[in-house]
């Protein structure tokens, strides 16, 4: 591929060069540019040979066992019995309610930083509200199985405090970061014209905030939640710590103070001690690749939300 | 000298067909009551002074109109007078701004309640991204001026109709305002800051991003407002100005140089700095 290319940057180099630099120069912007380009190659291409692999490893599961095993209720890998549907609902529960309880706080937080705050505060709060990011994961599953697991033991009376809340906790507050930065950016972006508007007009700040600015920042706060989603969604360590890994069907609210098992922590748990090319292992791949396609979707309805939040951008 | 008093005379004695439409024409203009009086402005930001020792009076139902080159202080001028300027951290102000004889500057001034009297219209339309209904019930909506959701929607109605602006949105008031043309989107703004029935109506250029043929409904508008609204405008279009206004104050570096009716200030302005400007030799 390198070796395609190099002939035509060559080529434009050495024309702009002519006029100001001597000849040896272009040899060094060309070693330069093909590096920067070979690198930069390489690393689409490793993350095409992982998915490749994935690809290989996962989808013999599908045509292994049928179907209606594969999306079954039932994930006992001992009885060559693996229904992922346990897992992908426990994964999309924890991931639910960790965003019911991290949006609020989230949105507010961003809206107390970027509209409210003094000018010191908010150079006090955004770093350490960086630096919440930068906790390791496992760090907080310590925290969270040690403190807040206690905590919901007793405050619901509950026989266990693994449970998915427990995880829906850990998880808002790990996604809280992002929402918080990107939501912070969103309102950012609103025009100050739209402030001035609704000031002008005998708006007080907080019916300017609510009415106009938090709303003309829909699409900023969608994507934050989104990215917050991704980030939930992807957890593992902290998530396997803490919701008891009990691969149940959680079908009522009820489900929420029960322990489930996710589809990452089922990876996470099951991959090292599984025989490598057997049902078992290609079962754990199959998750990992229907994992990626919903991550895959939520940052693509993302990535879709910034785009429209620039284009609105380009007719202010 | 002699030639110039010639002309003043038989300006004089047609002084409004020519500078005015006939709207202005059909009501006599009796002589206006004192809607602000300023006096002694300094303005600053920081440490550096944007306006110095602003005196001015503007009549209620009349359009005064401030001219001068770009940063001269008009802008900021016509900010102090709803205290849009308090916005912008690290400004002071000096001096007096009487609304109806009461300072707005005073400390127990209700700035909400200063910011419904006094409409600002701006440079750029800057509808919200919501509906035309949602852009003008949004005052009337936050000051609660209407008792139940039919008063809004009249108060919707009559704002649309008061701006012009009611016949071509009629039909389409649950559309997104930022699907309206520039020229309709800055008569949206107008009528919502009719909508909170305001006393006096400020314009921070509302013309400059607008192509002629809207240039000449807002000044349409502008002339049928006159009527209940004390209206001044910024404007660094001068022929805008003439057209316009009843009365033109220039500013030249934050210091009102001079204000008077439009004809005088436009036929023979008493400074050098003045005739200048308007002719074109300075700014």
């Amino acid at each position: 591929m390198n070796f395609n290319l190099a002939p035509n940057t060559n080529k434009s180099t050495t024309l702009t060069m002519k006029k100001s630099k001597p000849e040896r120069s272009t040899w060094s912007e060309f070693f330069v540019e093909s590096s920067i380009r070979v690198v930069g190659f390489s690393t689409i291409g490793f993350v095409a040979l992982i998915f490749l692999f994935l690809l290989r490893e996962g989808l013999p599961i599908f045509y292994e066992i049928s179907p209606a095993n594969v999306f079954g209720t039932r994930w006992y890998p001992t009885f060559d019995i693996f229904g992922s549907l346990p897992l992908i609902l426990g994964s999309a529960y924890v991931t639910v309610a960790s965003i019911l309880i991290a949006l609020p706080l989230g949105v507010c937080t961003a809206v107390f930083v970027r509209e409210v705050a003094p000018q010191w505060t908010r150079e006090i709060l955004k770093p350490l509200i960086e630096v919440l990011a930068g906790i390791p994961s496992v760090v907080l599953g310590f925290f969270g199985m040690h403190v807040i697991a206690p905590l919901v033991r007793i405050n619901l009376d509950a026989p266990t405090g693994l449970t998915a809340f427990t995880g829906a906790l850990l998880l808002a507050y790990m996604s809280l970061p992002t929402i918080i930065s990107v939501a912070e950016d969103a309102l950012d972006s609103v025009p100050k014209s739209y402030r001035d508007a609704a000031l002008a007009m005998g708006a007080t700040k907080w019916q300017t905030i609510w009415r106009i600015v938090v709303p003309a920042a829909r699409s900023g706060i969608a994507t934050a939640v989104m990215l917050g989603m991704g980030r939930a969604i992807g957890e593992t360590m902290a998530v396997m710590m803490v919701t008891g890994n009990a691969a149940r069907m959680p079908l009522s609210v009820n489900s929420l103070f029960m322990p489930v098992r996710t589809m990452t922590a089922t990876i996470a748990a099951e991959m090292g001690e599984v025989a490598n090319g057997s049902v078992h292992y290609h079962a754990l791949f199959g998750i990992g690749i229907m994992l990626f396609i919903l991550t895959f979707c939520i940052n693509l309805v993302a990535a879709k939300a910034i785009f429209k939040k620039r284009y609105r951008g380009g007719l202010r | 000298m002699e030639e110039g008093k010639q002309k003043m005379t038989t300006q004089d004695d047609h002084p409004s067909s020519v500078l005015h439409p006939p709207s202005s024409e059909i009501r006599p203009q009796t002589e206006a009551s004192e809607r602000i009086k300023v006096e002694g402005l300094n303005f600053y930001y920081g440490a550096k002074i944007a306006l110095s020792d602003i005196s001015i009076s503007i009549k209620d139902r009349r359009i005064t109109a401030l001219i001068g080159p770009s940063g001269c202080g008009k802008s900021t001028f016509l900010r102090c007078l709803n205290r849009m300027n308090d916005t912008i951290g690290g400004t002071r102000v000096e001096g007096s701004v009487l609304l109806d004889g009461r300072d707005i500057y005073d400390r127990g001034t209700d700035v909400v309640e200063l910011r419904r009297r006094v409409g600002m219209v701006f440079q750029r339309p800057n509808p919200f991204p919501q509906s035309i209904y949602e852009n003008i019930a949004f005052g009337p909506k936050v000051l609660g001026l209407h008792k139940n959701k039919k008063d809004l929607t009249d108060i919707v109605e009559q704002s649309l109709r008061g701006a012009v602006l009611w016949d071509e949105v009629k039909d389409k008031l649950k559309q997104d305002a930022l699907s309206l043309s520039l020229g309709q989107q800055q008569k949206l703004c107008i009528a919502r800051s009719i909508a909170v029935k305001p006393d006096v109506i400020l314009m921070d250029e509302p013309c400059s991003a607008l192509d002629p043929i809207a240039t000449l409904q807002i000044e349409q508008l502008m002339q049928s407002l006159k009527a209940d609204y004390c209206i001044v405008i910024v404007t660094h279009n001068m022929q805008q100005a003439s057209r316009v206004s009843d009365h033109t104050g220039f500013f030249w570096l934050g210091k009102l140089v001079e204000f008077d009716n439009t004809e005088r200030i436009f036929t023979r302005p008493r400074q050098k700095l003045t005739e200048d400007y308007i002719t074109g030799r300075a700014g």
